[in-house]
C-alpha cells in the first residue's frame, strides 16, 4: 500500500511542498503540532514526515514513540528562518549512541 | 567475580561447560555482528551527512525563491496559486535486512504520469519567481526522500548496535568469566573430595590392619 508524506511547519516554510505532492500541515502552535504528529504517527498513512526545526525540537515525546519502527521516518527540515543545525546534532547523536563518542563530526 | 550459587557435582560441571562453550560461540557471533554493523553503520552516516548538507542548502535557496516570489506577488494570491495541488506522491515501503536489522526503502510514484507536472496554477497571474521556486524544490524531492530513508536507517542502526555492543560486553566481562570460575571452583571441589576420600580410605585400612595383626604399615 502506497503511503503519502507530510510536511509540518510554520506556513510559510511548507506552503511550497503542497505544489510538489506532499501533504501540508501548517501550524505555528507547537502543542497543536505534537498532537497532529502524533495522530499522523498512529494513523499509520504516512512513510515520512518532515517537521521544521522548530516543531522538531518541540515534540520529543512523540518523536520518541516513532524511533523503534520502520516508518513514518521523522526527518527534521531547515526553515525559512535558516539552519539551525538539528539535523546534523541528531546525526553526531546516533553516531555517539552506536560508537560511544562522535567519530565523525568532531573534525 | 563471584562464583556462582550452584552445587558441586560432575553433573553441574558438564551442564556449565557446555552453556561456556555457547556462551563463547555466542559471544564470538555477537562481535563478528557488531563490527560488520558498525562498517555498514559509519559508511552510512558519511554519506547521510554530505546529503544532509547538500538538501540544507538547496532547501535555503528554494526558500530564498519562495521569499522572492512573495515578494513580488500578493500573499492572496500567492496561496492561492498554491491551495489546489495537482501532483501527489505516494510512497512504497519496502525493508531490507541489514545485518538483522529491518531498514526502510522509499520508492516513489506520482499521480500524474507526467513527473513534471507540478504546477498547480496557470501562469497567467503568477510570477516565474514561483515557478523557479516549485521547480528547485521538485528537483531536490528525491534527495529529500533518500535523505530520509538514510537517516531513518541510521537511527535504527545505531539502537540495534548499542543493544548488540551490551550483549557483547557483557557476555565478554561477565557471563564468560563467571562461567570459567565457576568450572574450576567445581573442578577443584571434586578433587579436594577424591583427595579426602582417598586419605580416608588409606586410614580405615591402616586401623583394620592393626586390629587384625597388630601390624602397623608405617
Amino acid at each position: 500500500m502506497a503511503k503519502n508524506i507530510a510536511v509540518i511547519g510554520d506556513a510559510e516554510t511548507v506552503k511550497g511542498f503542497s505544489a510538489v505532492g506532499l501533504d501540508i500541515f501548517p501550524c505555528d502552535d507547537m502543542e497543536h503540532a505534537a498532537r497532529l504528529l502524533r495522530n499522523l504517527a498512529d494513523g499509520d498513512g504516512y512513510a515520512i514526515i518532515y517537521l521544521t526545526e522548530e516543531v522538531y525540537n518541540s515534540v520529543e515525546k512523540e518523536r520518541a514513540r516513532c524511533e523503534e519502527r520502520l516508518t513514518p521516518a521523522i526527518i527534521p527540515i531547515p526553515g525559512v528562518r535558516g539552519s539551525l543545525a538539528t539535523g546534523r546534532k541528531r546525526l553526531s547523536s546516533f553516531v555517539e549512541r552506536a560508537v560511544g563518542s562522535d567519530i565523525i563530526f568532531n573534525d | 567475580m563471584a562464583v556462582m550459587n550452584v552445587n558441586p557435582t560432575r553433573m553441574q560441571l558438564s551442564k556449565l561447560k557446555k552453556q561456556l562453550t555457547t556462551a563463547v560461540r555466542g559471544h564470538k557471533m555477537l562481535k563478528d555482528k557488531r563490527d560488520e554493523l558498525m562498517r555498514q553503520f559509519l559508511d552510512l552516516v558519511r554519506e547521510t551527512r554530505d546529503l544532509r548538507d547538500k538538501v540544507e542548502a538547496e532547501l535555503e535557496q528554494c526558500n530564498a525563491h519562495f521569499v522572492n516570489a512573495a515578494a513580488v506577488m500578493s500573499k492572496e494570491s500567492l496561496d492561492a496559486s498554491l491551495l489546489s495541488p495537482k501532483q501527489q506522491i505516494g510512497v512504497e515501503v519496502g525493508s531490507k535486512n541489514v545485518m538483522s536489522v529491518e531498514i526502510p526503502q522509499f520508492s516513489t510514484e506520482t499521480r500524474t504520469a507526467d513527473k513534471g507536472d507540478i504546477f498547480p496554477y496557470g501562469f497567467a497571474f503568477t510570477s516565474f519567481e514561483l515557478d523557479d521556486a516549485v521547480m528547485s524544490l521538485d528537483k531536490i524531492l528525491p534527495d529529500l526522500i533518500k535523505l530520509a530513508q538514510y537517516e531513518k536507517s541510521c537511527e535504527l542502526m545505531s539502537a540495534e548496535i548499542e543493544k548488540t555492543r551490551r550483549r557483547v560486553n557483557s557476555l565478554e566481562h561477565v557471563m564468560i568469566p563467571r562461567y570459567q570460575e565457576t568450572i574450576k571452583y567445581i573442578s577443584m571441589k571434586l578433587e579436594e573430595n577424591d583427595r579426602s576420600s582417598r586419605t580416608r580410605l588409606m586410614k580405615v585400612k591402616d586401623m583394620l590392619l592393626d586390629k587384625a595383626h597388630h601390624y602397623s604399615a608405617s
